[in-house]
């Protein structure tokens, strides 16, 4: 129940924004939100199902992309270009999955790595797509009623992916597939000798977190209207991972909180000067990184299990 | 195709491959023998060539520089480890990238506050900077034949000083197998420092030599420990001598394949799509590499755990 006045509370924010007259926060905030979708789509793969995957940015960004090709060739219908960028990321993710769940561990997470950077390079060398420079969108996409260009709008149907997903995450671990996934990520040999077919569960996960990871690129393709192949690039992949560590591996809200933490974190030290700490260093705010990477330290160090699990430690106490 | 070409593209992959070996031998150590997926690798890789193009300035010698940059970037190292990277030594691999990720964020910061945005020049030393001919008649850049030297006299002596003395013994017991060294009584802790350390006198010295070849500026050490990973994953993780063989074959493959792919593809496409599908091939092609290997050999070629 706790969700729902999450929910609410987000459903709420823009109106209040809008209220205080800073429609800026509205995007950024769906900006976070998708964020949170992709970075729930690893914590899938990643949290429950203990596959630690190092190449999440490969299907966050084909998603985005395909959106954006279609866009550029005139197909600019959401009802169509979204369910391909999800078509396309999930077999994307098949591929990948079926060859790289044939290792295991630190191999696991460098093959993973490794298929990502080929499809990093695949998109970069398309020239015509726009290649290094990214490619920019003639705008949002349209859902026969008009086009999802007003922020406001925008925002209920990112808010809206989000809570589906979400929901749709909940059913699934809780499900007998969500069952045997924890049981493989528990002891692996075990769930073999009963008798479940393990590389098959293990690579439907892969796959399903695939498919919702370009669902989420899909979004950002059309948040700013603008594709970069930075979107798949290994960096990116490592952020979506540290939104989840962060957040917490394996929880149900670990890539939503992760996802907050990190942008708004970040979002917080550019636009807002303490006046004491500018006292001290005038231009503090170029070097963001400085204080985002020590809070992160920080975290690793007071707080092994996550965000998400100290929130749950102090309910517990 | 001219033999001249050959040979200068297998000189520049040996050139590549040998620094890609003094990064990727630092880094299999610490993943070998504490299995610790240390991200910040890279960062003494761009810390370490900051140093040089410093020292060098200041003592207006690159050889007098050279030094100083690998004692103080070992230095940084050997804090790192003793500060924090000691205290995730226990810890799953997930926090280890969350904390080593951190480390980059801030490292590459300070070298901003330090050494300010702008890419920081740093010249090859006066008397290597012109062509020196092969035999055969071929003209090649002397600095290239230098860094050739340098790795491959590097590459021996650490091969001397794992295979033939004390410190590269319990090194070895360390990959092999950790429990039972401590159990014999091995110090681990100071051992890993001194790994650590030297380690990072191996990346400053790839960063130094560099430099001058690409650009100094941060961000430099991320690409290239992807690299460095993959390498160490080809080699099998923990083997030095793996770590070698690794550099090499991705040395020589990404950059023949950077000279060669577009000469091949403009054989039956049309130029357009040739010059756009060579370099991506090429960069490609290390990736496909490792997943190759590690299709047939999943522990690497020199699996270093017996």
């Amino acid at each position: 129940m706790r969700a729902i006045g999450v929910f609410l509370l987000l459903a709420l924010f823009p109106l209040a924004m809008q209220a205080m007259d800073s429609m800026f926060y509205v995007s950024l905030a769906s900006r976070i939100l998708i964020y949170a979708i992709a970075a729930t789509s690893l914590n899938l793969v990643l949290g429950y199902g203990g596959m630690v995957s190092f190449g999440h940015a490969a299907f966050f960004g084909a998603g985005a992309f395909v959106v954006g090709i279609m866009a550029v060739e005139g197909v600019r219908s959401a009802w169509l270009a979204w369910p391909a960028a999800v078509a396309v990321a999930a077999l994307a993710a098949l591929v990948i999955g079926a060859l790289s769940l044939r290792t295991r561990g630190v191999y696991f997470i460098m093959i993973t790595l490794a298929f990502a950077q080929m499809v990093y390079y695949i998109f970069v060398s398309l020239k015509t797509y726009g290649g290094d420079d990214g490619l920019s969108l003639p705008g949002r996409s349209t859902v026969g009623i008009g086009t999802l260009g007003n922020d406001l709008v925008w925002y209920y149907v990112v808010l809206a992916v989000l809570a589906a997903v979400l929901y749709g995450l909940h059913r699934l671990v809780h499900s007998r597939f969500g069952r045997v996934i924890a049981a493989i990520r528990e002891n692996e040999a075990r769930a073999e000798a009963i008798g479940f077919p393990v590389y098959r569960y293990k690579l439907a996960c892969f796959v399903i977190a695939g498919a919702v990871g370009g669902l989420a690129g899909a979004l950002i393709a059309n948040q700013s209207s603008y594709v970069s192949p930075s979107l798949l690039h290994w960096i990116q992949s490592g952020t979506l991972m540290i939104m989840v560590i962060l957040g917490g591996v394996g929880t149900l809200w670990g890539g939503v909180i992760g996802a907050a933490v990190l942008l708004g974190l970040e979002h917080l030290i550019a636009d807002y000067r303490i006046g004491w700490l500018a006292a001290l260093a005038p231009n503090y705010q170029d070097h963001g990184g400085l204080a985002v990477g020590i809070v992160l330290l920080a975290i690793v160090m007071l707080a092994p299990e996550g965000l998400a699990g100290l929130f749950a430690r102090r309910r517990d106490a | 195709m001219p033999a001249s070409l050959l040979l200068e593209q297998s000189l520049n992959g040996l050139q590549f491959g040998l620094m890609l070996f003094l990064l990727a031998a630092g880094l299999t150590l610490v993943f070998g023998i504490m299995d610790m997926i240390n991200l910040a690798h890279g960062s003494l890789y761009m810390i370490g060539a900051y140093f040089m193009a410093s020292f060098a300035q200041a003592t207006g010698s690159f050889w007098l520089g050279l030094p100083l940059a690998l004692i103080a970037t070992a230095i940084v190292g050997a804090l790192l480890e003793i500060s924090l990277l000691r205290r995730l030594y226990g810890r799953d691999h997930l926090t280890q990238v969350l904390a080593t990720f951190a480390v980059i964020l801030i490292a590459n910061e300070l070298v901003r506050i330090v050494w300010g945005s702008q890419p920081v020049l740093l010249n090859t030393p006066a008397e290597l900077s012109g062509p020196v001919t092969l035999p055969g008649g071929m003209p090649y850049a002397s600095y290239r034949l230098a860094i050739i030297a340098v790795g491959a006299v590097v590459a021996v002596l650490l091969y001397l000083l794992v295979t033939k003395t004390r410190v590269g013994m319990l090194v070895r017991a360390g990959a092999s197998n950790r429990e039972m060294a401590v159990a014999m009584g091995v110090n681990i802790r100071r051992l890993f420092t001194i790994v650590f350390a030297l380690g990072a006198a191996l990346c400053a010295l790839a960063g130094a030599m560099l430099g001058p070849i690409f650009a100094v500026q941060v961000g430099m050490g991320e690409n290239i420990l992807i690299l460095a990973f993959v390498v160490i994953v080809i080699g099998g993780i923990g083997s030095v001598r793996g770590a070698l063989v690794g550099a090499l074959l991705v040395g020589i493959v990404d950059t023949s394949g950077r000279a060669f792919l577009p000469l091949f593809f403009s054989l039956f496409l049309p130029p357009q799509f040739a010059s756009a599908a060579g370099p991506a091939v090429a960069s490609i092609l290390i990736y496909l590499l490792m997943a190759v290997v590690l299709y047939f050999r999943p522990q690497g070629l020199f699996p270093a755990r017996g």
